[in-house]
Order: C-alpha cells, then sequence, then structure tokens
C-alpha cells in the first residue's frame, strides 16, 4: 500500500443518484486514503473550493445525469482557472463511450463506467499519483485506459 | 519551499494555507518555525477573557455539524473571519478516513460569507483521542494567520472523552434530548469540564426537560454554572441567541486542573508516539521479551 492521498468526491449538478460515489469514497478509504465527500448538488465553483480548502491531490466527479459533457469541462477550467493545476481528475457513471474522447481532451485522466471494479480504480489512484504532468492544468495527454 | 507556502498563505492565499496545514499534518512543517515566520502571537488558553479557540463536542449524532454551520454563519455575517477544523475518526485496521462534516456544512456556499470562513476536514489518523495534538499547532497556525477564531468540531465523543480540553480556550459540548434520565445528568465526565451546554433538537419532546436536569445538576455544584442553551440547528430556534452567548462565552474556571491533566496527558502521549524506540519497544512487548513495566521504564528513559 502507498502513501495516504487526500481525495475529494463530488457529485456536479442537479444529480441525486450517489451510490456510485458512496461505493467509491468507501473503497478509497479501505485502502487507506483520506476521502472528503462534498454531498449532492454542487456547484462546480463550490467542487474546486473545496478541492482548495481541503488540499485534495485528486479529484473524482460522479454524474448520471447525462450533463457530464457540460459539468465536468467546466470544473477542470475552474479548477485550472484557480490554479489548481496539479489536482488530478477522474470520473464516473453514465458516460457514454462516444463522450469520453471529448473529455480526456478537457483534462480528465481516467473514466469508469458500471462494472468497473474498485480495484481498478485504486491502480489508477496509485499510478497517476506516481505520474509527472498528469494535472488537470499540466502538459501530459497520458489517460487510464483500463487493465 | 515550506517557508514561501507560509509567507504565500499570510497572503490570503488558501491554497497555500491549505498546503501548509497539510504540512503540518505530515510532519514536513514545524510550528514553531511556521510562527517565528508569521510573529506568534500570545495564547493562554483559560487565562485570558477572550477566546481563540473553541471545541464543540458531544456524542454522535446529536447534530454538532449542522449547528456549528448555524453558529458560524452567525458569527461571519458580523464579520468575524472563522476556520473551523472538522475531525472525523480514521480507520484504525487501514488508516484510510471517510470525512463527511462538508455535507452538513451550507456556509461554505454562502456567496457573501464564503470568504469569512475556512473549511478544513482533518482525520484523527493515529491519535487515540476524538482531537489528535497536531490540531493544536493547526489551530495557532490559522490565528497566527489572521483568522479571528478556530472551532474545532471533535468526533462524536462518548461520556468521558475531554481531551479536547487539552486544546481549547471554550469547551462547549452538545446534548441531544432524552439522553437517558436525570442521574445521566449527575454522573462525572464531559459535562464538567464544559463551559457552556447546548441542548440541541428542541422540537423534540424531553430536550426542554433534559436541559432542565443538566442546569440543576450544575447548580448543586461549586462555582459558577456555565450556561445551559435550547437549541433546533434544523429549524434554526435558538441559534442566534445561542451564537451570541458563544461568541463571548467566559471560561467557568471551574476545571483549569482537569484541564491542565488533560494537556499533560496529550502531551505525553505525543512524546510516547514520537519516541523512536516505539516500535522496537513494541515488538519486544508482542514478542514476550519484556513485560509492560520494563516498557514503560525505556520510554520514559
Amino acid at each position: 500500500m502507498g502513501a495516504m492521498i487526500r481525495v475529494v468526491v463530488a457529485k456536479p449538478g442537479l444529480d441525486g443518484h450517489d451510490r456510485g460515489a458512496k461505493v467509491v469514497a468507501r473503497a478509497l478509504r479501505d485502502a487507506g486514503h483520506e476521502v472528503i465527500y462534498t454531498g449532492l448538488r454542487r456547484t462546480a465553483s463550490q467542487i474546486v473550493e473545496t478541492v482548495r480548502d481541503e488540499d485534495a491531490a485528486f479529484l473524482g466527479l460522479s454524474s448520471l445525469s447525462g450533463a457530464h459533457s457540460h459539468l465536468f469541462p467546466k470544473v477542470c477550467e475552474e479548477l485550472r482557472k484557480a490554479g489548481l493545476n496539479d489536482v488530478i481528475v477522474f470520473a464516473g457513471g453514465i458516460i457514454p463511450k462516444t463522450d469520453r474522447q471529448a473529455l480526456f481532451s478537457c483534462g480528465l485522466k481516467a473514466i469508469f463506467g458500471p462494472g468497473t471494479s474498485t480495484a481498478e480504480i485504486l491502480s489508477f489512484i496509485e499510478i497517476a499519483n506516481e505520474m509527472d504532468e498528469v494535472g488537470v492544468g499540466e502538459s501530459s495527454d497520458w489517460y487510464w485506459q483500463g487493465v | 519551499m515550506n517557508s514561501d507556502i507560509v509567507l504565500a498563505a499570510k497572503d490570503g492565499c488558501r491554497r497555500s494555507l491549505a498546503r501548509t496545514l497539510s504540512a503540518l499534518e505530515n510532519n514536513t512543517l514545524d510550528i514553531a518555525d511556521a510562527l517565528s515566520l508569521l510573529g506568534e502571537i500570545e495564547n493562554d488558553p483559560s487565562q485570558q477573557s477572550e477566546w481563540n479557540i473553541m471545541a464543540i463536542t458531544g456524542a454522535p449524532g446529536v447534530g454538532k455539524s449542522c449547528l456549528v454551520d448555524k453558529i458560524i454563519s452567525q458569527w461571519a455575517s458580523q464579520g468575524k473571519k472563522i476556520a473551523l477544523l472538522a475531525v472525523d475518526p480514521s480507520s484504525s485496521r487501514t488508516g484510510g478516513a471517510l470525512l463527511g462534516d462538508r455535507v452538513r456544512l451550507s456556509v461554505v456556499d454562502d456567496i457573501m460569507l464564503k470568504d469569512m470562513v475556512y473549511v478544513r476536514s482533518v482525520a484523527t489518523r493515529k491519535s487515540s483521542s476524538s482531537v489528535p495534538a497536531v490540531v493544536s499547532d493547526m489551530a495557532q497556525l490559522l490565528l497566527a494567520l489572521g483568522w479571528n477564531k478556530v472551532v474545532i468540531e471533535t468526533v462524536g465523543a462518548g461520556q468521558s472523552e475531554v481531551r479536547c480540553a487539552a486544546i481549547a480556550d471554550r469547551i462547549v459540548v452538545v446534548e441531544g434530548p432524552a439522553r437517558g434520565d436525570g442521574i445521566q445528568a449527575e454522573k462525572a465526565g464531559l459535562l464538567e469540564l464544559a463551559d457552556a451546554v447546548i441542548v440541541n433538537k428542541s422540537d423534540i419532546v424531553g430536550a426542554r426537560k433534559h436541559a432542565d436536569e443538566i442546569k440543576e445538576s450544575f447548580e448543586l455544584g461549586d462555582g459558577q454554572s456555565p450556561p445551559v442553551l435550547l437549541t433546533c440547528a434544523l429549524n434554526g430556534d435558538g441559534c442566534q441567541f445561542a451564537s451570541d452567548i458563544l461568541l463571548t462565552l467566559q471560561s467557568t474556571g471551574r476545571s483549569s486542573k482537569a484541564r491542565w491533566r488533560e494537556r499533560l496527558l496529550s502531551g505525553l502521549e505525543q512524546k510516547i508516539l514520537q519516541n523512536p524506540n516505539l516500535d522496537e519497544i513494541l515488538l519486544s512487548l508482542a514478542s514476550g521479551y519484556i513485560e509492560l513495566d520494563e516498557a514503560i521504564n525505556n520510554l520514559n528513559n
């Protein structure tokens, strides 16, 4: 097990389905990380302020409402605007394959759909944590392509 | 590099503030070094008339987070800069933690107040108490950076968990309605050290009776009785009044010896946890090479 990592798990926008977010939060906790859960219906700027004040290294976004292509890029943009360039962003929920490439281009480093094992998410966190320049405002265009 | 982030935090950079607090938590920054960069502030707990650090404690589920949200909103709207350190437990098995106090906090969403409030979730990590000793360093740093008041919300604590007394100038105990009969209020423990008691969930039957029992119990004792207040954090009843009382709360001074005892124990625990031979001694104990008495002697030397 690697070092303890602080992760914010957030639910942007109008979406009350948080079982997935809670399962991921619990898996991260059980892997020895510190997870800050924001609760439901957060705006992009509320999420960015939480990441900033909690000094989180990772941000996990969950959306099952279909608004991901609007909400996720907005969060990434506001992170960069706030100077939080080294924060690593990943996402989960119902994100159709056809929408994913555009989201990777916006700075997301992993997208996990239904059926993903929590072990895969933990591997992503540990591997991305060891990599350079994979933050939302940094130069690497690497992203997680599964195990 | 550390001195850069401390100075950036002094200039008001919130991210640098967050990073400085992490550095304290991770033992990569010494509080004395940070304070010498900032110019130290005087803070002698329990001696001064105006408090700097208040601990809000009480059993799990009595409404501490919701109540704290209401109270710091009031203070922030009066122009006070408030920092909240919300403590939640770490797993003793894996070391991980789920920090969920932010879910209850609406003050950080208030566009008028959010710059007046800083909220940080803190995990207990290796500490055995409801308030890890590093929280004291974090609070000192926040005060030195110009935050007017630091509020510590402890882990939901049981009857006798009074370690927050080691850190805070004032202790507020939050109770819920119908928490046992009159004899519970007579038992020794947390209530003895309280500078104020708030009975929350006043909309539920039994709250007023419980508050009366606590008041009665205080009146049987010596010295100044702490105020006993009724609130309902859900609908806001009594919260304005409670926040006014708490802002200028005086120490009851009833238990200064007990407070020093907690400070002493907290200091000793930190000393033991930092002892470089601790792991070795624990191993020797576990494999039966030495007795407990011997281990304690070794740690003292």
